[in-house]
């Protein structure tokens, strides 16, 4: 029995693996979805893309907003959302952005109304469920993406609406204008320009001037216009100007074959567990079969075919890893609902256990063609059973 | 029913000293007894086990119902002694792991008979075994154990039972319970029956006697 539990246990390592591996790569393409392309200030390209597509990384600084105007404005262009980070509640990220933003993610009201003016926000499902927060409650941001950052005491932020879940990172997010972000980080004698009427609004943050050359956003989200610019558009901006251009297709690509080198490893390790229990259940059936020569003879005495007795240990053999394999199988999924349960980033990247991969059954399927290469050589030995020998007792 | 003309057994050869052992000439008649005598090693098992189809004989014939099972193929030979032919050894060789009810049951199946219950309930009904029909095997006592065997070898009603050392191992009291039903039910079936032994206890419990 302790190898069929080696086995399950080797099963269960795979199971997690490929429970794991494919939800990320869903997550993954689901979250970056819509985005051709982000740009943000100079630095590393994997972090712009962590930090403005899946909100799990810090800014790599800022960039002009009329830098970014003008970028937006660009014929291969088709549209362009900035993003203001850089402050949390709670460890929940606030992102200053427009309601394209929210178009990105098909995200809908459960209650309450959109954001509209400066210091109003519309919070993600878990983070309403998490901090308790209602329509028309009030909380001060503070600075980074810790609880214990500096706060701005200043400037309140207050609910306005709560989103519907959608399993997407948006569930995470606490949405706000570009606006906000400004306002909360200003120095409170400094807020003189708002209130002047604007001649010609930006195209980016209505709120304030087109062209202003102080204000600044942390990254841009684009879409392109035709696949012309996929070649075009990166070159362009990563010489021409002093922001950097990133991909989310092509660095996450980067990140998964860098989490690929673990994966590997763990299902290697894996392998090597099945590949042991299949041989001592092999050396189990072996050794069961010297204790069991004078039942074998009997039943050939009894008139079973020498195919039987071989078919019969070969049964034995699938239905030992069989069973392993689906003891393997349950116990992943109910490992990696322990780890969701335990581990908040689990929920919080929208892990599930509750799915079945087609590659399960191909563990499956594996584990019974395992248990009949583990059966053969006792099966032949079966088979090749001297009823004679065995029953004269020499 | 049975005819056995000229047959010899050669022992594959282990030493230098290879053994042949040739068998007289003998016919049993459906529902005859014999007993099979002879000193150990003088190759009672091994003609018992020719009888049965469990080896080959290099030389002459054994004839079952005008069938030369020395002729047979090997599956055939499956069939002959899952439907004609009983066994029963002198350890019981009971499945431990099953009831007694379904070591019985065992024995149709590997034939490729019907499984009929009614048929285990009066074989054990015979031997007086009934109420132990759902016992576990190790909770037999080792007459008890033998007549599950016996009932198990006559339950496919085989034309001929084949019985190697079959009291050997039981006291003057089980012998003697175990002998007497053996016989009884071999002729109420009217199959034919050979006990193979050196049991001096069985000499005058069968008439007949083939002695090697």
């Amino acid at each position: 029995m302790l190898n069929v539990l080696l086995l399950s246990l080797g099963i269960s390592i795979v199971t997690i693996l490929i429970l794991f591996k494919n939800q990320l790569g869903e997550k993954i393409a689901s979250t970056s979805k819509g985005i051709d392309l982000v740009v943000g200030a100079k630095g590393s390209p994997l972090q712009l893309i962590l930090c403005s597509v899946f909100h799990i990384d810090f800014p790599t600084g800022n960039i002009k907003l009329i830098d970014a105007e003008k970028l937006a404005k660009h014929r291969l262009v088709k549209s362009a959302i900035p993003l203001a980070l850089g402050d949390s509640y709670n460890g929940y990220r606030i992102v200053g952005t427009n309601r394209q933003y929210v178009n990105l993610y098909s995200a809908e009201l459960a209650t309450g109304a959109w954001w509209s003016n400066d210091l109003e926000v519309t919070i993600g499902s878990v983070v309403a469920s998490v901090t308790k927060m209602k329509v028309g409650d009030m909380f001060e941001s503070a600075h980074g993406l810790t609880k214990d950052g500096h706060a701005h005491e200043e400037n309140k932020y207050v609910v306005t609406g709560i989103l519907k879940s959608a399993g997407t990172v948006i569930d995470n997010l606490i949405l706000t204008n570009v606006g906000s972000i400004w306002k909360v980080h200003e120095e409170p004698a400094s807020d003189s320009l708002v209130a002047a009427k604007l001649l010609t609004p930006s195209g980016l943050v209505p709120t304030v001037e087109a062209g202003d050359s102080l204000r600044e956003i942390t990254s841009l989200l684009i879409k392109y216009k035709n696949p012309i610019a996929a070649i075009q558009l990166p070159r362009i901006i990563n010489t021409q100007t002093n922001m950097q251009a990133a991909s989310p297709a092509f660095e996450t690509a980067r990140l998964f074959t860098l989490l690929g080198i673990g994966i590997e490893a763990l299902m290697g390790f894996a392998f090597v567990l099945i590949v042991i229990s299949g041989l001592s259940i092999f050396i189990a059936l072996y050794n069961s079969l010297k204790e069991r020569r004078y039942d074998l003879a009997i039943m050939r005495s009894m008139g079973a075919s020498r195919s039987l007795l071989f078919r019969a240990v070969v049964l034995e053999g699938s239905i030992l890893t069989f069973m392993g394999a689906t003891i393997g199988l349950v116990l992943g999924h109910l490992l990696l609902g322990i780890f969701i349960l335990v581990i908040g980033e689990g929920q919080k990247i929208g892990l599930t256990t509750f799915v079945f991969y087609s590659e399960e059954m191909i563990v499956l399927g594996g584990s019974i063609f395992l248990g009949v290469i583990c059966s053969l050589i006792p099966a032949i030995e079966a088979y090749r059973t001297d009823i004679h020998k065995v029953l004269a007792g020499n | 029913m049975i005819s056995v003309e000229g047959l010899s057994y050669q022992y594959p050869s282990q030493n230098e000293a290879t053994k042949k052992i040739s068998f007289p000439d003998f016919k049993v008649a459906r529902g005859e007894q014999f007993i099979l005598l002879g000193q150990s090693g003088s190759g009672k098992t091994t003609l018992l086990h020719l009888l049965g189809g469990l080896i080959r004989a290099q030389q002459g014939n054994i004839k079952v119902e005008e069938i030369d099972i020395t002729q047979l193929s090997e599956i055939m030979l499956d069939q002959f002694r899952g439907k004609q032919v009983g066994f029963i050894f002198q350890k019981n060789h009971l499945i431990a792991s099953l009831s007694v009810r379904n070591n019985l049951l065992m024995a149709p199946f590997l034939a490729g008979k019907k499984q009929d219950r009614d048929r285990v309930d009066q074989v054990l009904e015979e031997l007086g075994l009934l109420e132990k029909r759902d016992s576990q095997i190790h909770q037999l006592s080792q007459g008890q154990a033998q007549r599950v065997a016996i009932a198990r070898a006559i339950i496919n009603k085989p034309a001929l039972i084949l019985a190697d050392e079959p009291t050997s191992a039981l006291d003057d009291t089980n012998c003697e319970k175990v002998i007497q039903l053996l016989t009884k039910v071999a002729s109420e079936n009217n199959a034919a029956l050979i006990v193979a032994t050196h049991d001096q206890r069985l000499k005058d419990k069968i008439a007949k006697k083939i002695i090697l």
